[in-house]
Parts: structure tokens; C-alpha cells; sequence
């Protein structure tokens, strides 16, 4: 086919040229070309393998020592003799936060979703759209030290101390929003992540809602459905596939985010019901203490990390699997 | 023309410097790293030698001089001198630094709470809940404290500092020894994490009734209210740059193999309990001779005229006498 259409092109620019000749050069360019974009797509595959590999090389000091019991251990004190490490406490950790914040950040960002693209006066759409974009380009630090100096002790002197007071004596509930407040919590993290993976739900879903053919919407407000209804009925259907691919990026991105959460979090590897007690995250465990450790705490260190990576796997794998069920669902 | 010869004669620049100037490569412990960076530029002023100094942590500053990548490696622990002798290392204290326990209570004044180990202890194990507990009580009978919850603090990274605290609360406390023991990071049975001492000093200066440990530097700079503290020897102690050079000279450095000393709760009168040194390594033998010679001149220039330096970032030099057992070291355990 690609012969064809060059001999077709060759022939009509430059009749009496050595066709033989520009072929084998055309030939050329093509094949490192070819060879180019195969060795980049390879890599990719390289790279992953050699960090799967190193990650296990590395932890399998730690595999040894604790096998599967490295999962549903609680205590992890390093300094023990021998140590005894086990993940529980950041697994626990990691998906907690990452749940209390998509609980957050799902229906806040399809709100603005919702209001940018069916209800926003002109005027105060792109100002709208531009802060949600910015809020996706403020490095994670800066979200750390604002979460450490302002949010948290905001939390810590209005809205933990009103909850706790709320359900206090509330069976479950009570034990939920327990205190002492604290700067350094579980919540408190979780709150910061819900405004860090904003922007991702938000802007995929306005891109998605902006894809619902317009006649749709007009059928259903020409049949005297309210705004609520159109975007229940019409838009969220039409566009739930790329809705859930953006809260699934977002997931991800809550999942793995470490600076941030390493901030405020406090690096406790306790399990507390109460989500204003301190906490950690898989990734926080890592960075907080991966530098100052060696032997057996740095190999259960990254086999923590191997987790992480198969986590997010799972996670991203879940996704997938539920967007091709929704796609076929769709099809039929 | 002229600009094409500007690039040249840059180049070359750099390159003759880059010749000469065999830069000194050194890794580790995060805690020295200011008065390290300090000590550099001024020798570098003086000399027109560089150090390159990674502080990359102390566990992985042991790795790198074990792997012989670097020149020398730095560390807040120092090690056994078994470790040393099978690694063919030689280790000397460089510098030293105090920990101070800090709290935010109303009306108390920088000194005016006392604390001892066993009770700074007990707090950290959660035996003692309630500021106005009668351990504390009865340390402070002049001091009327408040039946709040004490809000304990730590540091959430693993850290030199957390070590020395720990060590300390071993030492002077049982129950913490067989329950917690000592470590860059260990099991806290209760309070928070902050990140660095930054993160425990902002913590502290924003919690009411909370207690926590920093190094000196960060108690003075933030203007926290740090405590004093009850020594081995029964003494009630200030923390002052002199009550931490006491500690150091109370320690018995000269037979200690590898200067293996921690100096945390020390004897005497007017040590402070809670002080810390910071240990360089160097190999016995080392691959690039030159570049030991070369580390070596830069140490003894910052033991020399490096004391002020250290003051003003609140570092505490070596004692005289110390740096005196080191020189010897140097001169007969490091081959030129």
C-alpha cells in the first residue's frame, strides 16, 4: 500500500529520476523510522520491567523475613530487635484518604462540570475554567506547607472540634469524628487530595459534556424536562464512560500523591477509627522515612512500595475492566 | 568574534578549574549539612578547593562511603567498631548539637518547666496524659500547670535527631528501653509526626499544650519555650551552649574505640542530658589517596577556625582536647 502511494507520487513529480533509487532511500527513512518509534515503545516496557524488577529485588529481604503476614500486621517498629514491619497501617491509610476525598472531589467536580458547561453566564466561564486549570498546576508542596500553616489549623480550631461535639455519643458516628483535633490527620490529608484531584474530574468532565450532541439536550428541554433532569437523564448517560475515566485518573493520582500528604498526614502507622486521628499513606511512609533507613526497614520500605505499584494496578485494572462492561452494556 | 572568543575562553576557564580543583565528595547526615555548606564556602574562599557534600540521610551516607563512591561519609549514629574494622573505616565526631524539649503552655516562661528522663518518658509512652500530673507536679512545685491533655509531637521522618531523643529516653527511662528502644524511626506509642524539626517547631508554636523535641538551633530561631531538664548526676540544667560543651568534655572520648560515644545523658554536674554529636567516616586505605589528604586538610581547617562558624549557627565545636585525640587518629590510622 505505502509502495503504491509513493511509486503514484514519485512518478508524477519526478518522471525521469532513478525510481530504484529514490525507492531504496524513501526505504530507508522508513525503516529507522520504523526502528525509532519501535526502540521508544519498547523502552517503555524495558523501563517498567526493570523498576518491577528492582522493587523486588530489593524487598525480598523483607518477603522472606515476613511473607503475606507483612499485609495484615499492624505494628511496625523499626527499631525492634529484630524489627517487626506490617503494612496494615498505610494500606489502611492509603485507601481511607483516597476514599474520603473522591467522596469529596466526585460530586464537587461534576457540579462545576455541570455548571460550567449547562448553567455558567458567559462572562464567568473561562475565569471558572482557568482557576480549576491553575489548581492542577500548583506543585504538591505548595499544597503540603498551605495544608501544614493554614488548613490544618483551621480544621483543628473550627471544623474538627464542631464535628466531634456533633457526634459525640453517636454510636459508629462518634467514634468516626473522635478527638482530640489535630493538625496532622487523616482527614486533613484526604481534604487536600480532594482539592488536588479536582481539577482532573472536572476538566475531563467538562470535555466530555461538551461532546453531547446538542439536539439531545434540546429534546429533552422541548419535552419541558427541567435543567436537573437533562443533565441527570441526557448528559451524565451520554457521558459516563469518560466520566468515570476522569475519577479513575483522578483515583490514581490520590492514590500514589506523596508530598503533599507526607505533610500533614502524621506519619502515624496506628489504625485509629477516628478520622481526625494522624495516620499514613503508603507513599508517606516511604518518604518519610526511607532516607534515614537501611537492612530490613528499607527492604519492608520498598516492598511497601511494591504494593503501591500493584494497588494502582488492580485500581487501574478495575477501571478498565468496568468501562468495558459499561461500553458493551452501551452497545447493546 | 569577540563573543566566540568569550565562549572560549570560558570553556577553558572551566576547564582548568575543573583540573586543578579536585573537589572534596562527602554524603550523609542531614543535621550537619548547614554548618558543613558554611565551613565549605569558606574554605573554598580561602583555599579554592570545593566540597561537594549530599546530605542524603546517615544510613545512606554509610553506604556511600562503604561503597567507596565518595570521599568521606557523615553520620549522626556513629558505628561499633566492629562495623568499622571490617569496613576498614576510621570515624571521629566533627561537630556537635543539643536537643531541647519544647513546649506551648500559657503563662510558662523559655526554662521555667522542668522536666526529667523518666517523666519526658512517660509522656512519650502515654503513661502521663494530663499537664497537670503529679510526676510533673512534683519536679515543678512552684508552677501552676493546667489539666489539659499534653499533645505530644514527634518527628514523622527518620531522623539523627529522633535517634539521639530516643537513645536519651533509653537511657533514663526502663519501660521506654524494653517497649520503644532507640532508632532513626521507631514505634511511637502516641502523638503526631511533623515533618523535620521545622515541622515540630511550627507545630509546637501553633498547638496549645503541646510538647516536643527540636534541636537547639530551631528552639532559639522560632523562639519556642524549651525546658529545662534534671542531668545523671541529679542537676538541674539550663540548655546553654556551656552546659552542652560540658556533656562533650564529661564523655570519655579517649577510650572509646572509634570514638564510640553517644553522648546523651553524660556525667556531671552541669552537663546538658540530651546532646548529640555528628560523626565523619573516612577509609583506612582509601582508593584516591589524594582526595583523603585533601578531606583531611579541609577538617582540620574546620576544627581549627571553624568554631565561631558553628557558634553562630548554633553548633557546638569539638573540645580542644578532642580534637587533639583526632589529629593523633588521623596521623596514624589514615595512609597518605
Amino acid at each position: 500500500m505505502a509502495d503504491m502511494a509513493v511509486q503514484s507520487d514519485v512518478m508524477e513529480a519526478a518522471g525521469p529520476y532513478d525510481r530504484a533509487k529514490a525507492l531504496s532511500a524513501f526505504k530507508l527513512g522508513d525503516l529507522t523510522f520504523y526502528w525509532i518509534t519501535r526502540i521508544s515503545a519498547i523502552s517503555v516496557l524495558l523501563i517498567l520491567g526493570g523498576i518491577i524488577l528492582s522493587l523486588i529485588v530489593g524487598a525480598w529481604p523483607a518477603m522472606k523475613e515476613y511473607g503475606f503476614a507483612f499485609l495484615w500486621t499492624q505494628r511496625w517498629a523499626p527499631s525492634a530487635d529484630p524489627p517487626v514491619l506490617g503494612a496494615l497501617g498505610p494500606i489502611y491509610g492509603t485507601l481511607i484518604t483516597s476514599v474520603i476525598a473522591m467522596l469529596i472531589a466526585i460530586p464537587v467536580g461534576i457540579g462545576i462540570a455541570v455548571f460550567l458547561t449547562e448553567l455558567c453566564p458567559q462572562v464567568l466561564r473561562r475565569p471558572i475554567g482557568i482557576a480549576i486549570e491553575l489548581l492542577a498546576g500548583i506543585p504538591s508542596i505548595i499544597y503540603g506547607m498551605w495544608g501544614f500553616f493554614v488548613l490544618g489549623p483551621f480544621l483543628a480550631n473550627t471544623f474538627q472540634p464542631f464535628m466531634i461535639r456533633i457526634f459525640e455519643g453517636v454510636p459508629v458516628l462518634g467514634a468516626v469524628f473522635a478527638g482530640p483535633p489535630s493538625y496532622l490527620s487523616l482527614f486533613n490529608a484526604a481534604l487536600i487530595l480532594a482539592i488536588m484531584v479536582l481539577p482532573f474530574i472536572t476538566a475531563i468532565s467538562v470535555d466530555v459534556f461538551k461532546t453531547v450532541p446538542p439536539v439531545l439536550k434540546e429534546a429533552a428541554y422541548g419535552m419541558g424536562c427541567t435543567t436537573w433532569e437533562v443533565v441527570r437523564s441526557v448528559v451524565i448517560p451520554y457521558t459516563r464512560v469518560g466520566v468515570i475515566g476522569g475519577i479513575m485518573l483522578a483515583l490514581g493520582r490520590a492514590l500514589g500523591e506523596t508530598m503533599a500528604v507526607t505533610f500533614i498526614i502524621g506519619n502515624s502507622f496506628r489504625i485509629s477509627s477516628s478520622i481526625f486521628a494522624p495516620g499514613t499513606t503508603i507513599s508517606a511512609a516511604i518518604a518519610s522515612e526511607f532516607a534515614e533507613s537501611d537492612g530490613l526497614h528499607q527492604s519492608g520500605l520498598i516492598l511497601l512500595g511494591l504494593l503501591l505499584f500493584v494497588l494502582t494496578f488492580f485500581v487501574l485494572a478495575g477501571a478498565r475492566l468496568m468501562l468495558m462492561r459499561l461500553e458493551q452494556k452501551a452497545g447493546k | 568574534m569577540n563573543f566566540i572568543k568569550a565562549i572560549v575562553a570560558a570553556g577553558m576557564v572551566a576547564a582548568s578549574t575543573s583540573a586543578f580543583a579536585a573537589d572534596i565528595t562527602g554524603a550523609g547526615a542531614t543535621f550537619p549539612f548547614p554548618i558543613y555548606s558554611k565551613w565549605a564556602d569558606a574554605y573554598k574562599k580561602e583555599t579554592g578547593n570545593g566540597l561537594n557534600y549530599q546530605s542524603i540521610g546517615s544510613g545512606a551516607g554509610i553506604k556511600q562511603i562503604q561503597a567507596k563512591t565518595v570521599t568521606f561519609g557523615a553520620s549522626d549514629a556513629p558505628l561499633k567498631a566492629e562495623q568499622l574494622e571490617k569496613d576498614g573505616l576510621v570515624q571521629w565526631p566533627m561537630v556537635m548539637g543539643a536537643i531541647v524539649p519544647v513546649v506551648n503552655l500559657e503563662g510558662i516562661k523559655p526554662g521555667d518547666l522542668i522536666l526529667s528522663g523518666e517523666v519526658l518518658g512517660d509522656i512519650y509512652l502515654g503513661k502521663i496524659t494530663k499537664w497537670n500530673d503529679a510526676a510533673i507536679a512534683k519536679l515543678n512545685p512552684k508552677l501552676t500547670l493546667p489539666a489539659d491533655a499534653i499533645t505530644v509531637v514527634r518527628r514523622s521522618d527518620g531522623s539523627g535527631t529522633t535517634f539521639n531523643f530516643t537513645d536519651y529516653l533509653s537511657k533514663s527511662n526502663a519501660d521506654w528501653k524494653s517497649k520503644v528502644g532507640s532508632g532513626t524511626a521507631v514505634e511511637w506509642p502516641v502523638g503526631v509526626g511533623a515533618k523535620g524539626n521545622e515541622g515540630v517547631a511550627g507545630n509546637i508554636s501553633q498547638t496549645k499544650n503541646a510538647i516536643g523535641y527540636v534541636e537547639y538551633a530551631y528552639a532559639k530561631q522560632n523562639k519556642l519555650t524549651y525546658t529545662g531538664m534534671i542531668n545523671k548526676a541529679g542537676k538541674t540544667v539550663q540548655p546553654t551552649v556551656a552546659a552542652f560543651q560540658a556533656a562533650a568534655s564529661n564523655a570519655d572520648w579517649a577510650k572509646a574505640p572509634g570514638y564510640y560515644v553517644i553522648l546523651t545523658d553524660q556525667p556531671g554536674d552541669a552537663s546538658w542530658p540530651i546532646t548529640a554529636a555528628t560523626f565523619i567516616l573516612m577509609h583506612k586505605d582509601a582508593t584516591d589517596k589524594a582526595a583523603s589528604q585533601e578531606a583531611l586538610k579541609f577538617f582540620k581547617y574546620a576544627f581549627e577556625k571553624g568554631g565561631k562558624a558553628a557558634e553562630e549557627l548554633d553548633y557546638i565545636p569539638m573540645p580542644e582536647s578532642v580534637v587533639k585525640l583526632i589529629e593523633k587518629t588521623w596521623s596514624s590510622d589514615i595512609k597518605s
